[in-house]
């Protein structure tokens, strides 16, 4: 190869170099480190702040207000004479409140036994993704129930005490978002009653808790909410809840259709007031209605002007 | 031989000195809004952590946004955002790879406010789109700040809105850039 036909090799090969620079841009984001992963939470598990009875891995925004209503029908084994449950209608009202992106709490109001209830949920470990994240959500729930009736003529000496009147609920969630579709949260549960009917049954019920949501498509999810109970009440009188569910969401509303053979709609009553059995067709159409409101906007300097 | 050596030095060399000139800047907390109300609500967000190279030379420029940035009034729409529309977790990041067409009008060594012309790819929701804005350029004490505003349709990316809330959400989305660029060191 002589000198000449050297310099024309090199200039093609410069050449051939210029013309690939110039179709395909250089990366200029990588001079400045665009892809540095960061830690990042994992978020919307479930659609809504309860499984379906139960309370999930999920939390309400901050500054968030929302206002719920629950309705249990009756027992569609009834049938045509009670209009397969239809007829008649437990609900519970209530509202619940996103005080920090981690801290929640609600009240609400039952018309099955006219009990009033309260929670509070916290959540100290938030599943996260990227360096230095955590595998699960560790959440814990603490509520307590009020019965507000007057005392019974039958016992007219323990039900005189207030605290006789109060039920207490406590327990850890502890949740993970496998996928984009499916979550699972498994929560070991305990309530106390202060009184209960007879000194044979125990103050204490403990139970396991277990919730899985499978979307169907972006705004439709499969929800199954199970609680085993292991110990606490006598065997024969109660069944372990058991509710399976669609939700649907649109916008501000999430509505929780579902199936349950428990009617209450407080952990007090979910746990001990269940005693119809899926076996025998003794389930209930229920529905869970969720509204959001934005009470106090934290974000308010995202309004263009302001940025 | 030795010619040959001295001329592969001075390529060499030559490629340092490009390389090594004060010619890119840089941001990593630009600005980007949008708006995409319709009649019923107001569907806004601002990401301010916008990572933006330029490239006054050749008159390159990219921008890079991670789509969970987007900061809303409403937690709820912002979950909505991510997880229905933009698909956050499938589509990480949306980026734009462009050219400034008329980068020879611009002085940067001077300055002043200059009307810059934009073009190139936009790649968001894992579509890839042709997308021009115009812009003004504004230099300043050695600083670059890039604005400018522009409109997309949410239906170019595959972003489906549901029938349900056609009245709430508007197809056509306003942007609106400002990115504030410092000199990029080596």
């Amino acid at each position: 190869m002589n000198k000449g036909s050297k310099i024309i090799l090199c200039c093609l090969v410069a050449t051939f170099f210029s013309v690939v620079t110039y179709c395909q841009q250089p990366d200029l984001l990588k001079l400045v480190g665009d892809d540095v992963p960061t830690k990042e939470h994992v978020s919307n598990a479930f659609k809504s702040t309860r499984v379906i009875n139960g309370q999930s891995m999920e939390f309400l925004g901050k500054g968030v207000l929302d206002f719920r209503i629950l309705h249990r029908f009756g027992l569609i084994n009834e049938g045509v004479t009670n209009f397969y449950g239809f007829d008649e209608a437990k609900m519970r009202i209530g509202l619940d409140y996103g005080l920090t992106r981690n801290i929640m709490f609600g009240v609400g109001r039952s018309t099955l036994g006219k009990e009033l209830d309260g929670f509070l949920k916290i959540r100290p470990v938030w599943q996260s993704k990227g360096p230095g994240s955590f595998p699960v959500s560790i959440i814990i729930v603490s509520s307590m129930t009020l019965d507000p009736t007057k005392s019974p003529p039958s016992d007219s000496l323990k039900f005189q005490f207030y605290s006789s009147r109060l039920s207490f609920y406590n327990a850890l969630i502890i949740g993970r978002k496998f996928s984009e579709r499916f979550s699972l949260q498994i929560t070991p549960e305990m309530l106390h009653r202060n009184l209960v009917d007879s000194v044979k049954f125990s103050n204490d019920i403990y139970a396991l808790g277990i919730g899985a949501r499978f979307k169907l498509s972006k705004r439709v999810a499969f929800v199954v909410d199970y609680h085993h109970i292991f110990y606490g009440l006598q065997p024969g009188t109660y069944s372990d809840p058991l509710s399976v569910g669609f939700d649907i969401e649109t916008g501000g509303h999430v509505f929780q259709l579902h199936f349950s053979n428990s009617q209450g709609m407080n952990e007090r009553a979910l746990l001990t007031q269940t005693t119809d059995k899926w076996g025998k067709g003794a389930i209930r159409f229920g529905f869970n209605l969720s509204r959001v409101f934005t009470v106090s906007k934290p974000h308010s300097a995202n309004k263009k002007g302001n940025w | 031989m030795k010619k040959q050596l001295a001329s592969l030095v001075i390529c060499i060399l030559l490629f340092a000195i490009t390389v090594n000139a004060q010619d890119k800047f840089f941001t990593k907390k630009g600005k980007i809004y949008f708006d995409a109300s319709a009649k019923m609500e107001k569907v806004e967000a601002t990401n301010r952590a916008v990572i933006s190279v330029i490239d006054i030379k050749s008159g390159n420029i990219q921008f890079a946004v991670m789509m969970k940035g987007f900061e809303f009034e409403k937690a709820l729409m912002q979950e909505h955002f991510n997880e229905n529309y933009v698909e956050s977790d499938k589509f990480p990041k949306a980026e734009f790879i462009g050219q400034v067409t008329n980068n020879a009008e611009i002085n940067y060594s001077k300055d002043g406010e200059y009307t810059a012309k934009v073009k190139g790819k936009m790649q968001m929701h894992g579509e890839l789109k042709e997308v021009e804005a115009t812009g003004i350029v504004i230099i300043k004490n050695g600083k670059i700040e890039l604005r400018s505003e522009f409109s997309i349709l949410l239906s170019d990316f595959k972003i489906s809105i549901p029938a349900l809330v056609k009245e709430n959400i508007s197809d056509q989305t306003k942007i609106s850039v400002d990115c504030l660029m410092d000199p990029l060191k080596n």
